[in-house]
């Protein structure tokens, strides 16, 4: 079965950003750049935080808007970069009604999930875990 | 050497002229590591002897180190400034999100320069500082309502930090504060005041490059054993669960809590303000700076009515920790939770050092009671232990200076006492207000010679309760000795920049790790001689802006409350600031 991340309870996230840091880890660097997965407050932080994953829809509309069929839907749900097919035009990150498709500025294409699970690791509150994609969820 | 350079790269930033640049400057990070040490230099290069601290030549410093972005718990960020309330060095250290965000934006350091005419922020990313008009957020009630603001006009939501000052920072009260993601601050010092000086409501920086390392395997395997020594060990334990106001209730229990303007060490509604009442009754949220896995911040919930409309609530958040409690509560003779935290969410909107402002009230306090102001001093405000309510009024007062008296007020505890009278029972160390211990002898002397009069310098607090706990006791000599060698590793751990409270994690063999990891050889020996010079560095600094360790008053209130340790006298404390001083 296919895996997704997914945001248990965002009331026990201490906005640490341990899962950025992470995220970017995995590719062997330090620092938040990179991070495809973004905490950020609720508009301040006394409002407590939100927790920005791609949530491997089943019928993703980042897929469908892609002109060069970048981004692939996965089976199961969710979807797949091909980075060298990738033109950097954008609109995979303006369909995602999250905001879960974040941005690499210097090779001006998406940062998108690949549902490893590596952050809910460091999630030191266990807001976040990755899980099977619950089979009622796909057509 | 560090294996990124975007360390060493400082942003020079000019109020006066509306420019910034950036300078490569390897040699700061190589000789300072970063944080305390390359702020020092800094401060040394840029600020004129005998600098007015309200001037355009005071520079505001902020420095992070090589471990900041890498590591959980390096997490600081080290300004440093001439401080108007001293009149000597300034330097205090916040978290939030500031130190990966500047890290993050390609800096190690930044330096702000010159004043500005009018009204501006700073808005500082990967390509600059961008200066923005502040005249509307000039004079605004809150300085949470300045955070909302720029949050919906600036971008970087989410790896930015805003920091910024309130009221008290405009006015240019010697103790207000730089508030950075609501619940955090740069209190010490009067950083705020500096700010307000130079017209600088708030510096918003943002960034999200990502740290290249020398050794993913090395950097990864590092980062799990400082990751699992927090979150798995009992070593942070403690700031975990309650926060740092656990340590109210074992303080009043030994007699080390300082109430009402430290008359005594104990205090009858220590219980209704501990970490645990304000947990179980008000515990709403619990925060933590970028990169902290141990989450200290607490926030309460306190819900309040409105008094003349029925069934209109709101429900603030506030923060709390150790210091504010006492310095609003058992200081303040203040045991009802709800009126403590009321004085809190004050502090914060009117952007106060906390721990200064409740000092400061404290001797006002007592001065009024005992003739030496009277209440056309305090603008009529009858100031009396427990009274939540006038204090309330205070502070305002603070702010908007009606009378000769808070104008004094506003200028520190020691300059008031200098004009009104009350030297013995003014709370001041070095012109910096006293911390929520009363431990000991070594606790106070701790303050007095620490280069920033801070409980955090060298712990000095932390050594009355464990020789204590030992049944010891030590001569001033061993006592300097001690807090001598504390306070040198400290310059470590704040060049790093490591939190702390999470010193028991970073230990020596972990830095030396975790610096690897980062690009930066070092050895233990290497480590210390940097500690040591970045100590000597900043007492340079202070002997040049004339400080006189003889000369400093030492308040006859210290001597005269009964501690945990037993009594001991002014001779004692002397002769320890003597050897430490001797020892530099
Ligand atoms: S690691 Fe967990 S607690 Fe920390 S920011 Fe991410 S989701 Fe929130």
């Amino acid at each position: 079965m296919v895996k997704r991340l997914s945001v248990i309870d965002t009331e026990r996230c201490v906005g640490c950003q341990s899962c950025m840091f992470a995220c970017v880890r995995r590719t062997g660097h330090g620092g938040l750049g990179g991070a495809c997965i973004g905490v950020r407050s609720a508009g301040g932080i006394r409002r407590g935080f939100l927790v920005v994953v791609c949530r491997a829809c089943a019928d993703p509309p980042c897929s469908k808007v892609c002109p060069v069929d970048a981004l692939p839907a996965r089976p199961g749900g969710g979807v797949r970069l091909k980075s060298e097919l990738c033109i950097g035009c954008g609109n995979c990150a303006r369909a995602c009604p999250f905001g879960a498709i974040f941005w690499d500025d210097a090779a001006d294409k998406p940062l998108v999930c690949v549902y490893c699970g590596y952050c809910a690791d460091y999630c030191p509150y266990q807001v976040i875990a990755l899980e099977d994609v619950a089979p009622e969820v796909i057509p | 050497m560090n294996a990124d350079g975007t360390l060493h790269r400082v942003l020079y930033i000019d109020l006066t002229r509306r420019r910034s640049e950036v300078r490569e400057r390897p040699e700061l990070f190589r000789d300072g590591l970063g944080g305390t040490g390359a702020a020092i230099r800094l401060l040394d290069e840029e600020c004129p002897a005998g600098a007015d601290p309200l001037g355009p030549d005071n520079p505001i410093i902020m420095a992070v180190g090589p471990l900041v972005g890498l590591f959980p718990l390096a997490s600081k960020t080290v300004a440093m400034f001439k401080s108007p309330l001293t009149g000597n060095l300034g330097e205090s250290h916040a978290g939030g999100r500031s130190a990966v965000a500047i890290r993050s934006a390609g800096y190690g350091a930044l330096v702000i320069r010159g004043a500005s005419a009018t009204p501006v922020y700073l808005s500082v990313d990967a390509h600059g500082a961008r200066f923005r008009d502040a005249s509307a957020l000039w004079g605004m009630r809150s300085s949470a309502t300045v955070g909302t603001v720029i949050r919906s006009r600036e971008a970087g939501a989410g790896v930015r930090s805003i920091m910024r000052i309130g009221r008290a920072g405009e006015q240019m009260v010697r103790f207000a504060c730089v508030i950075t993601e609501t619940y955090r601050h740069f209190g010490r010092l009067g950083l705020g005041a500096v700010f307000g000086a130079k017209k600088l409501k708030a510096l918003v920086v943002s960034g999200r490059r990502d740290i290249p390392v020398p050794d993913r395997k090395a950097y990864r395997d590092a980062y799990d054993a400082v990751y699992h020594a927090a979150v798995d060990s009992p070593l942070m334990k403690k700031y975990h669960d309650l926060g740092t106001a656990i340590n109210v209730l074992p303080l009043h229990a030994a007699g080390a809590l300082p109430t009402r303007n430290l008359q005594s060490g104990q205090f009858e509604g220590a219980e209704a303000i501990s970490a645990e009442a304000l947990a179980s009754g008000y515990l709403g949220r619990r925060v933590a700076c970028t990169h902290c896995p141990v989450a200290c911040v607490h926030l309460a919930m306190l819900r309040l009515p409105y008094p003349h409309d029925p069934y209109f609530y709101k429900t603030l958040m506030i923060g709390y920790d150790h210091e504010p409690v006492y310095a609003m509560g058992s200081l303040l003779g203040v045991g009802e939770p709800a009126g403590l935290l009321r004085l809190l969410d004050a502090a914060e909107i009117h952007g106060f050092d906390v721990m200064s402002a409740g000092v400061a009230l404290a001797w006002a306090t007592e001065a009024l009671a005992r003739g030496l102001i009277t209440l056309a001093d305090t603008d009529g405000l009858a100031l009396a232990f427990g009274d939540a309510e006038t204090y309330l009024a205070a502070l305002s007062r603070i702010v908007s200076q009606p009378t000769d008296f808070y104008r004094a007020l506003a200028r520190g505890t020691a300059h008031a006492a200098a004009v009104y009278g009350g030297a013995d029972f003014a709370l001041a160390f070095g012109g910096n207000e006293m911390p929520g211990y009363h431990t000991g002898p070594i606790g106070h002397l701790g303050y007095l010679v620490g280069a920033r009069h801070s409980h955090l310098d060298n712990a000095g607090y932390s050594v009355d309760q464990k020789i204590a706990a030992k049944g010891e006791h030590l001569t001033p000599e061993q006592a300097a000795e001690t807090l001598l060698e504390e306070e040198r590793w400290r310059q470590v751990l704040t060049s790093l920049v490591i939190c702390l409270f999470a010193r028991g994690v970073y230990d020596l063999a972990t830095v030396i790790r975790t610096l690897a990891a980062a690009g930066v050889e070092t050895t233990a020996d290497a480590l210390a001689a940097t500690g040591a010079e970045t100590l000597r560095r900043k007492f340079a600094f202070k002997r040049r802006e004339g400080f006189d360790a003889a000369a400093m008053p030492i308040p006859r209130r210290i001597v005269e409350t009964p501690s945990p340790a037993g009594p001991f006298d002014e001779e004692y404390i002397r002769r320890g600031i003597a050897h430490y001083m001797a020892r530099l």
